[in-house]
């Protein structure tokens, strides 16, 4: 099935309707197809959407209306056939496990023998450049390479699909950037298929093959940036004239749909929209 | 690539050094505690208060040595027997906190129903119940001193085990739900570990709730070789100074209880920033 895309959205919206609180429609129209092996970025101002749209792909939230398909199923389906390695803003470590045991506790959901979890650990942990760091705790360790651990452990079980929420949020620049290249090496290592949620335009260029710009209240997708850099990249690719042409490119995408929308207000944004959406669920699951 | 990438300083609890470290750590509160006495003793004996007021330490000693095992003042055995009923107490009202806590945690509309309640429980004077738990379960069984322990322990133990089992990480619930977690994976993998601080804070403060709810329950009658009774017969007969060593065994024994579950806490959540922070 080489033609099918990995991702499938057709028409999808969310809207949020919380008790008397006035609706937000936090997500309009929304198509668009991920092909096997790519790796989009998803860019916009804050309220645009965009964390949601990842954890609507993620089946952490569902959509209003519009079809979600993943690996030629329900986004659900996909969920439960383990599909999606999901790694978050925080690190989400547990604090009582080791590193080891951090990357190990997929595998131990999903019933892997004892022996190949401690392999995949070891082989993960190798590949994000962890591998003496296997007996520390989280605590030990920097926020950069706590990111690192939480992305071996989304990786270890080999997840079709890696869901990325501002992952590199938190961290300083130049740890930033450190991440991004280690990011697409393993990305270059593995073919697993990345979508990517970030704020940031060169993060996003550097990343992606695409860039999906969206626009605020409502969240639309507003434009979709080919990125055409060649492969593979690395700090040099940050100083090419067409690394900054397609910078130039995003920005003024971001830009135009910003002078186009005023008002609006200044309302919850995605993290607000997506604790928002937490809460709720947390109510119904507890 | 780039093996650095921001390496913390790593701590690590080093052999040799440790136990002088946390001689070190020590010596301040036992020096403390020695000035206390030392002084108690001086300032008593140049007042020249009156024993029935304050007795010197060295008076509080002898009463103990004089009443250590015999006598109607039998300090020991009445110490030993208080100890059982307040950890009998304790283990009781632990039991059934954890339970009531799981099942609040499990179902919301239990929680809703029962931690308002549990939370006015907790505010009713617990001599108010004494006479009737020496009722219910017999003045002379030292199950009723049980039970008024075990009142008093239940309710922070619930309350605290509860929160642990619910306060937990939204992010790690979701992480869970991306790799199609059932709920007793959830449970096991998430909340238990979450609730284990929460359960040893709890634990150290029903430790101290356990012997009080104990001693207070003697009071309202029973055995006589308990820590309750001697308090209040030696006060009435005015020899405080079995009184004071009294309270005084019953204190040591309230610190070595906490003592121990300290040391049990220490060694089942090592990783805990609390335990981490006493370390260090």
């Amino acid at each position: 099935m080489p033609d099918q895309p990995v991702v499938h959205l057709a028409g999808v919206d969310k809207v949020f309707a919380r008790g008397d609180q006035p609706v937000t429609t936090a997500l309009e129209g929304i198509s668009l197809d991920i092909a096997q092996g790519e790796f989009v970025s998803l860019i916009g101002p804050s309220g645009c959407g965009k964390s949601t749209l990842l954890r609507i792909i993620g089946d952490l939230t569902g959509p209003t209306r519009g079809e979600v398909i993943v690996n030629g199923k329900p986004a659900e389906q996909a969920r439960r056939d383990r599909d999606y390695g999901m790694v978050f803003q925080a690190p989400v470590l547990f604090e009582w496990r080791t590193v080891e045991d951090n990357v190990k506790l997929p595998l131990e959901v999903m019933g892997a023998s004892a022996e190949r979890r401690s392999q995949r650990a070891a082989e993960m942990l190798q590949l994000v450049e962890l591998g003496e760091f296997l007996k520390h705790y989280p605590w030990q360790l920097s926020g950069g390479m706590q990111q690192r651990v939480a992305i071996a452990r989304a990786l270890a079980f080999e997840p079709a699909i890696l869901l990325m929420d501002e992952p590199f949020g938190a961290l300083d620049e130049m740890t930033r950037e450190r991440m991004n290249s280690e990011v697409l090496r393993i990305w270059e290592q593995t073919g697993t298929t990345v979508v990517f949620v970030t704020h940031s335009i060169p993060e996003a260029v550097f990343l992606s093959s695409r860039v999906v710009v969206m626009s605020a209240r409502p969240g639309r997708i507003t434009d979709i940036v080919d990125v055409d850099l060649p492969r593979p990249r690395n700090e040099d690719t940050r100083e090419s004239p067409r690394y900054f042409e397609l910078v130039t490119a995003v920005r003024e995408a971001l830009r135009h749909r910003d002078s186009g929308e005023s008002g609006g207000g200044a309302g919850a944004g995605d993290a607000g929209l997506a604790s928002a959406e937490r809460t709720m669920a947390e109510g119904a699951v507890g | 690539m780039s093996a650095s990438v921001g390496v913390a300083p790593v701590r690590r609890s080093m052999g040799p050094g440790r136990w002088l470290r946390s001689l070190r750590y020590y010596v301040p509160a036992v020096a403390v505690f020695f000035a206390t006495i030392v002084a108690w003793e001086v300032i008593v004996g140049a007042a020249n208060l009156r024993a029935f007021i304050l007795p010197r330490p060295s008076v509080i000693v002898a009463a103990l040595q004089e009443n250590w095992s015999g006598g109607q003042y039998a300090i020991l055995p009445s110490t030993q027997a208080t100890l059982f009923e307040a950890l009998g107490g304790l283990v009781i009202g632990t039991v059934a906190g954890v339970l009531v806590a799981f099942a609040t945690a499990r179902w919301a509309s239990a929680r809703a129903a029962l931690l308002p309640l549990a939370i006015a429980a907790g505010a009713v004077p617990i001599i108010a119940i004494a006479p009737l738990m020496n009722n219910w379960f017999g003045v002379l069984s030292p199950l009723s001193k049980m039970m008024m322990a075990a009142v008093l322990v239940f309710f922070p133990v619930m309350v605290n085990v509860t929160r642990g089992l619910v306060q937990v990480d939204p992010a790690a619930l979701e992480l869970m739900r991306s790799y199609a977690a059932s709920e007793s994976e959830v449970l096991r993998k998430v909340r238990v570990p979450n609730a284990l601080p929460f359960f040893f804070t709890a634990l150290k403060l029903g430790a101290t709730l356990s012997l009080i709810g104990a001693i207070v329950a003697e009071y309202f009658g029973g055995s006589s070789l308990v820590l309750g009774r001697i308090i209040v017969q030696s006060a009435s007969a005015l020899r405080f100074d079995i009184t004071w060593a009294a309270i005084l065994l019953g204190a040591t024994a309230g610190v070595v209880v906490y003592l121990i579950i300290s040391a049990v806490e220490r060694a089942v959540i090592p990783w805990h920033a609390s335990v981490r922070a006493a370390d260090s």
